[in-house]
Formats: structure tokens, sequence, C-alpha cells
């Protein structure tokens, strides 16, 4: 006897994050959602965007790691509010939840912000499966990667609205075919914008600066 | 990666639907659909749902698996097609405005009882 079920395997994740979203939208926060590999440059990317906004727009940062306080200790000097979470110890969760997120956000002023930043755990598989409540979200992927990186993991690169190309000071010291590499994020996501950038150097970053600016002011009405 | 936390959401959500009258019936098998899109490697999630289900009333239950193809619909010339490699242009307008029908599921779709 075959008895019909049809349910979303991730449905109590899925409901935790319009859970979250409600909130979110209540408090007037645009939340954007930040994922990569391991090592593409999110943190210093994040630095480097916060020092840019900041204060003007009231900023807080949710760092995913599976394990170290690394990462928060650096995003800390930005003077937002960063909240920690590491998944576990030794080897744990591959990207954060919603139910995750949501207790973090809860630790936070959110009346007193316009932006909540939450970078994931580094990982271009599973991050991308997982809703979060967010508005927006941007995949960072460097140089260094290679180029052929959207066409191996599509469905980041589909799930994004964005992607930052990090780390272009390297260009000119490898054999790195940018052409190439912006025909494949074309291939996945044709109209998906593709900011170059150096968070090294801040090379390119007000294009980048000036999209987010936009989003968050269309959110919260600033 | 999260094979084994999927896992253990289609044994809640299979186990919940067991109807109430016959809570002693054996579950078979379980029967789920898998878009090609979705980050989920089959044959792990099948390991990880045979660890999951001892001492649970699935015990022995098998998992299907039924792979969902990457469905396309073109908005401009409404061409569809179905997607085998990682590229999302319409392969007749070269458009890329896609609206994706099918390959993000992850569902159960229903559980099978012994008669």
């Amino acid at each position: 006897m075959e008895i019909k079920v049809v349910r979303k395997v991730l449905d109590v994740n899925s409901t935790m994050a319009e859970q979250n979203r409600k909130l979110f939208a209540e408090k007037g926060v645009f939340v954007l959602n930040v994922m990569s590999s391991p090592g593409a440059g999110k943190t210093e990317t994040l630095i480097k965007t916060l020092a840019r906004i900041m204060p003007d727009i009231k900023s807080a940062v949710i760092v995913g790691d599976i394990c170290t306080s690394h990462d928060a200790d650096r995003l800390s000097q930005s003077g937002a509010p960063v909240v920690q979470i590491n998944t576990e110890p030794f080897g744990g969760d591959c990207h954060l939840a919603a139910h995750v997120i949501e207790k973090a956000a809860l630790s936070l002023d959110l009346d007193a912000t316009d932006l909540l930043i939450v970078e994931n755990v580094g990982n271009l598989v599973c991050p991308a499966e997982f809703d979060i409540g967010e508005d927006s979200r941007i995949v960072v992927l460097s140089i260094p990667e290679g180029e052929d990186k959207p066409a191996k993991y599509p469905l980041m690169f589909r799930e994004c609205d964005a992607t930052l190309l990090n780390k272009t000071d390297l260009l000119p010291h490898l054999d790195y075919d940018l052409e190439a590499a912006l025909k494949y994020i074309r291939q996945v996501h044709p109209d998906m914008p593709v900011f170059q950038i150096s968070a090294r150097t801040e090379q390119g970053f007000e294009p980048w600066i000036e999209w987010l600016r936009n989003l968050i002011d269309k959110k919260t009405g600033r | 990666m999260h094979e084994m936390g999927i896992a253990a959401q289609v044994v809640e959500i299979a186990e919940a639907s067991i109807p109430e009258d016959i809570q002693n019936a054996k579950v078979e098998c379980v029967n789920l659909n898998i878009g090609r899109l979705a980050a989920v490697v089959p044959e792990s999630l099948r390991f990880c749902f045979n660890i999951m289900i001892e001492n649970t009333r699935l015990a022995g239950a098998e998992l299907h698996i039924s792979e969902i193809p990457v469905q396309a619909l073109c908005k401009d010339c409404r061409h569809e097609w179905i997607i085998d490699a990682p590229v999302f242009t319409c392969p007749q307008c070269d458009s890329g405005a896609l609206e994706i029908l099918s390959g993000r599921e992850l569902d159960i779709s229903s559980i099978e009882i012994a008669d």
C-alpha cells in the first residue's frame, strides 16, 4: 500500500527561514548571505566593505565557521557587532541553517541594525541549498581558484544575485583567462552582475558598494 | 556533505506519515524525488538512510530515489528543454531569461507499507 506524503525534506529549514524573513522585515534589516569556497577572501572583502559603509549604514555580522574565532576577531575590528557561530569543533556542519541564524540574530540589537551580513561556512556546495531568510545572496570567487568553478558548482552561481570576482591584483602574476571565467559565470547565470575587485587593494570596490547600498536603501527605506 | 542531516529529516517525516491505525505496519520503501540541481549525492544519502533507520519503525525499509532532470523554460521564446550541462542559456534564441521548472526537488513523495 502506497501512502502519499509529498513533503519537502527541508521543510523545517524553510519554515524557520520564513520566520527569520518576517523578523527581519519587521525590524527593517537587510540581510546579505555571503558564500564562497574557503580562502576566497570573504572576510577581507567584508572588512573593507564595512569600512566604507559604516557608520552611515549600521551593520552587524554573523560569521559561521566549523572551528576557531579568527574571522570574528578580524571583523570585530570594524566596530560592527559580530556573532561567531562554530558549527562543531572538529569537522562539523558544512553550512549555516535557518535555526542557527535565528538564535544568532536574536542576540543582536536588530532595531539598531540596517544591514546584517551572514558570512557563511566556506563551501561552494551546501550553503546554496539552505535558505536562511536572507534578502540577497552573493558569492565571492577568487582568481586563484581557476576559471571553471561556476560550471563545477552551478547551483551556487544560479542561486546568487551577484559574483564578487576577488584577488584581481594577482592577475598579472598568473596564467588566468579572465574572459573564460566570465564566460562560465554567464553560462550559468547570464544576467548576474559580476564585480571585479581586489579586497587587498580595494580596486573595483565602488560599483560593488553602490550595488549593495541600493539594495539596503530599497529594503530599509533609509 | 550534509546527507546525514537530510537522512534524519527523511526518517522523521516518513515515520510521522505512517497512519495512526497501522502503527505496527512494516514500511517497505520510502520514495524520494531529488532534483539534479539539489546539493545531495544519492549514494551518500542512501548510506546515511540505512544507518539512521536502525531501531526505528522504518528498519529494513528501502530508499527509492528518483532523479528529477533540470527542466527549463525560456521566458523569451517559450522553448522548453532539459539542461544536461551547466549552461543556462536557451539553445534556440540564446536568451538567459529562464524559468527552472524542475531540478531543485528534495521531496518525499510517498511511503510504501506491507499489505
